[in-house]
């Protein structure tokens, strides 16, 4: 650990780029975010720039690149996978409805509004 | 005092490989990006499941009045703050306390400035044309995280300004431990500005 | 370190606003148990309602009217009779009060914070300022939560679990009232202050357990107490901030007039809603908070049974005079057990319309999870097997935990699958399943731990015969008070209900409930045993030696009480946690920091 740090000054030269790189990201977000791509390419272009910048952050300015420390590492580790569990679960709920009901969403969060068709699919 | 610290407060543990303020930080951090990811969680919720007309409607990019000029600029800010409270530590590790703390002082300076801009020139002027909690789950969600936000951004400012002024101290006694510190205080700062970098495209650009 | 001479600290700075994890520690556990016992009379009070429904309530409610006055018995129990908005508000807050103010914060707080760095031969927490932070933030919340008792309308009453819509417009503050003056709104501002307190405690055992351990105590040479505080503090980390979150957002609805949790067009007692008497904007979404709440609730469940499991190897253990039987396999458990208790949570929410791919997911997870617990428990009971067993009074509350724990356990398992647990959802049943894992369980476990470790904090050991008394009529009475609730729940009574005869299918097994209601009152009763006995021992307790157990672990080489900074010299740790019976040895207990047989 010492001596990864031991020549700060080399460091310097990093931050700097990093630095850069950060400008043209945020430049790039907003030049992305103007032309119509359609939505989910924006949606997913914008995000992995994010994704980009936010790594870069990480990586460089919080030290993680120089990080030898598992204790750190496995914490952060079981904190990504959380995070993913925690973003994508909820949603896939919501999504999910039983077999032979078509959800027709106007505006209502009743999961089983009046607007809900119940498919009958041929008699037994 | 010094005489009396706990192991592994400033030298790191040779088995571990860091000092405990450093590992408890990063753990920190952990708990903060949950606490951030459940409120990503919940936009997207709120989203997908918003009603496609009516007054409570989620807004459509052209709607939202948010201006990507007053964001991107933020966000430069943010940006910059980040590099200048690396830059402290650079100049703590190879001893210049002198422009740490003139560094430091530069990281409050840009951090006012992005309270400033976000409360005069976005908070007031949207409350004022009737974009208010109550408008629709956008604004709400907008306010809220950008609040959140905000209060992480004050809590870095009262922080960072405590080693400005009376935490310095330190530094004449133990150098290291202060340097340490100042490390500890960038990785949170550095998770703001992070945090910043996800919220400025989803609330200013996704449509 | 300890051997040096330390500056004489005031009394403020020693008791009250201390930094030694021991105090810290002492004050966690005064101020829990006091939470315990009130949340425990909330629940009394509520058991007189359900046995008599609409009955005076006898001497308490005369003296409530004394205490509170007149105008506060006029709007809350008139004559003596609990109104039902005070009948919800008691439920409420006996559920908050007994998991956030009493159990965790025993278990955690108090044997956590006392124990577990005296088990790694730790000088003191790695983060001492934090750890009183941590104190004080939890004293705050529970502040919080107490006042919301006196504010107009009464403390929180939508439920422990505090479920939107019904939350977010329920109580709205009195006029004249400040915005945050209500029960609800005080319930929320409450969490986020416990819930804070958790986060700096989490972070701190986190980074102790990791930093502090002495020399020659490997992970693998821990005592399974402390792995169980490793896997409680990352459940806390990672599952807290999400209610955090929830907490927030619900604070919006109330006081800032977002609608995240509330749907369009919502309309209460005839009448669209409002909430600061301002129409809603609407488009939220109720489940969002049931997500949220649940992904940390569920985890909360094995916080509340983890360290419990802690403190009951500890002393199965110590008992049976051999060492713990699979330690790896419970320490593998213990962790696979942590992770897998973050995605189980939507089975709590099997009725809420959630399609039959995510419910089977949950479904499946949920019988994985019930795996390690499985494994853990016949760990506990092989590990009694062949010991010379010594039924000391901890032993005594250690042993009735394995059974009281299986019982818990196995009535949970119809509530992880849809099927069963679309009848069961909501009944007394649930009451009675996660009670028996709780109090039963986790409440035993927590007595034996009081009998255990008293003479390591006082130097005093508690009276047999006295704890003989209040283990006997404890145990029966809990079952008492438990059992019956699985029939209730069979016969289809729902939970919550102010007055089950009204039903007929209620009306039938009304017996049951008396039957409850007595037991819990007796159990009150019991406890008179237990405070005789822990005020009595502290000053005129049989005085013993530094390990009166013949005890292993390294807890047990410091004096009774520990001096501030634990250790007159630095531990070395020479083997593993359980050397109890080591052939060919004199005695039969060979000490984790014992260089050779002395």
């Amino acid at each position: 650990m010492a001596d990864a740090h031991a020549d700060v000054s080399k460091h310097v030269r990093v931050y700097w780029i990093v630095f850069g790189a950060l400008i043209v990201g945020t430049t790039l977000t907003v030049v992305v975010a103007n032309i119509d791509l359609g939505h989910t390419t924006n949606l997913v272009l914008a995000l992995m720039i994010a994704a980009a910048k936010g790594t870069l952050v990480a990586a460089i300015f919080m030290h993680l690149k120089w990080e030898r420390s598992a204790s750190v590492w496995i914490s952060l580790g079981l904190c990504a996978v959380l995070f993913t569990v925690l973003m994508t679960l909820p949603v896939l709920t919501v999504n999910d409805y039983p077999p032979g009901v078509k959800h027709d969403r106007t505006g209502s969060w009743d999961m089983l509004p009046a607007t809900t068709v119940v498919e009958h699919e041929g008699g037994h | 005092m010094s005489s009396e610290l706990l192991p592994y407060t400033v030298k790191p543990h040779p088995v571990t490989g860091v000092y405990s303020g450093k590992l408890g930080v990063w753990l920190f951090l952990a708990s903060e990006v949950m606490l951030f990811g459940a409120f990503f969680s919940a936009y997207i919720l709120l989203k997908v499941g918003a009603p496609l007309e009516g007054p409570a409607h989620w807004p459509l990019h052209s709607e939202r009045h948010m201006s990507w000029m007053i964001g991107g600029f933020n966000t430069l800010v943010l940006i910059i703050s980040s590099v200048t409270m690396v830059m402290a530590w650079v100049s703590l590790k190879s001893g210049n306390f002198g422009k740490a703390r003139m560094l430091l002082g530069a990281t409050v300076a840009l951090a006012v400035l992005f309270l400033v801009i976000k409360i005069t020139m976005e908070y007031i002027p949207h409350w004022r044309d009737g974009l208010t909690t109550n408008t629709s789950n956008f604004w709400g969600i907008y306010y809220t995280m950008t609040g959140l936000h905000g209060v992480h951004i004050l809590g870095g400012i009262v922080v960072i300004s405590y080693f400005i002024g009376p935490g310095s101290k330190l530094w004449h006694e133990n150098p290291e431990y202060y340097t340490n510190r100042i490390e500890c205080t960038g990785l949170y700062w550095h998770f703001v500005d992070l945090v910043w970098i996800f919220l400025f495209p989803t609330l200013y650009l996704m449509s | 370190m300890s051997g040096e001479h330390h500056k004489e600290l005031g009394f403020f700075r020693k008791y009250v606003f201390s930094v030694d994890h021991k105090v810290i520690g002492i004050q966690y556990g005064i101020t829990a148990l006091c939470f315990l016992f009130f949340g425990f009379c909330l629940i009394m009070m509520i058991r007189w309602q359900l046995a008599y429904p609409g009955e005076p309530m006898p001497l308490i409610g005369g003296l409530l009217e004394r205490l509170m006055g007149a105008k506060w018995a006029e709007e809350f129990m008139p004559g003596g009779r609990m109104t039902p908005d005070f009948y919800n508000a008691l439920g409420a807050m006996h559920g908050t009060i007994m998991i956030f103010l009493g159990v965790v914060p025993l278990l955690v707080g108090a044997f956590g914070n006392y124990v577990m760095p005296l088990q790694i031969g730790a000088p003191d927490m790695a983060f001492p300022k934090i750890n009183m932070a941590s104190y004080w933030c939890f004293a705050a919340g529970g502040v919080i939560m107490l006042s919301s008792f006196l504010v107009p309308g009464g403390a929180a009453n939508s439920g422990w679990t505090s479920y939107p819509p019904l939350s977010a417009i329920a109580q709205p503050p009195a006029a004249g009232w400040p915005i945050l003056f209500s029960g609800q709104t005080l319930w929320l501002v409450g969490m986020v202050a416990l819930i804070t307190s958790s986060l700096l405690g989490s972070v701190n055992f986190i980074v102790t357990i990791i930093q502090l351990r002495v020399k020659g105590l490997t992970m693998f040479r821990l005592p399974f107490f402390v792995w169980a505080q490793f896997v409680t503090s990352f459940l806390l980390l990672l599952a807290f901030p999400p209610l955090e979150a929830a907490g927030v957002l619900q604070l919006m609805d109330r006081v800032a007039g977002t609608s995240f949790f509330l749907p369009e067009g919502l309309v209460v007692s005839g009448q669209v809603a409002m909430v600061q008497g301002r129409e809603i904007a609407g488009g939220g979404n109720p489940l969002l908070w049931q997500h949220l709440f649940w992904f940390l609730a569920h985890p909360e469940v094995y916080v509340l049974i983890l360290p419990a499991m802690g403190i009951v190897a500890e002393i199965i253990a110590n008992n049976t005079r051999k060492p713990l039987w699979g330690y790896r396999a419970l320490v593998y458990s213990t962790v696979f057990l942590g992770f897998m208790s973050f995605i189980v949570w939507a089975h709590h929410m099997f009725m809420t319309g959630m399609g039959t791919s995510i419910s089977a997911f949950f479904a499946t997870t949920t019988m994985i999870i019930s795996i390690p617990s499985v494994i853990i428990l016949t760990a506990l009971i092989i590990s009694l097997y062949n010991g010379a067993i010594r039924f000391t009074t901890p032993m005594l509350f250690a042993l009735a935990f394995l059974p009281m724990f299986a019982i818990g356990g196995l009535t949970g398992l119809p509530l992880g699958l849809p099927v069963s647990d679309i009848p069961l959802h909501d009944t007394y049943y649930v009451i009675g399943h996660f009670h028996y894992v709780v109090a039963p369980g986790t409440i035993l476990a927590i007595f034996g731990g009081i009998y255990y470790w008293f003479p390591k904090i006082t130097g005093r050991k508690m009276n047999d015969t006295l704890g003989r008394l209040h283990f006997v009529f404890t145990f029966i009475c809990m079952n008492v008070v438990f059992m019956p609730m699985f029939f209730q729940g069979l016969a289809g009574v729902s939970r919550r209900l102010f007055d089950q005869t009204q039903y007929s299918w209620g009306a039938a097994v009304q017996g049951w409930t008396i039957t409850s209601s007595w037991g819990a009152w007796m159990l009150g009763v019991a406890q008179i045993f237990f405070f005789i006995n822990f005020f009595w021992s502290i000053w005129g307790g049989k005085k013993v030696s530094n390990n009166p157990w013949e005890a292993t672990t390294i807890e047990w080489s410091a004096p009774s009480p520990p001096p501030h900074g634990n250790f007159a010299t630095e531990p070395v740790v020479y083997r593993g946690p359980y050397e109890y019976s080591v052939p060919g040895m004199s005695k039969d207990f060979f000490p984790q920091t014992a260089v050779t047989e002395a």
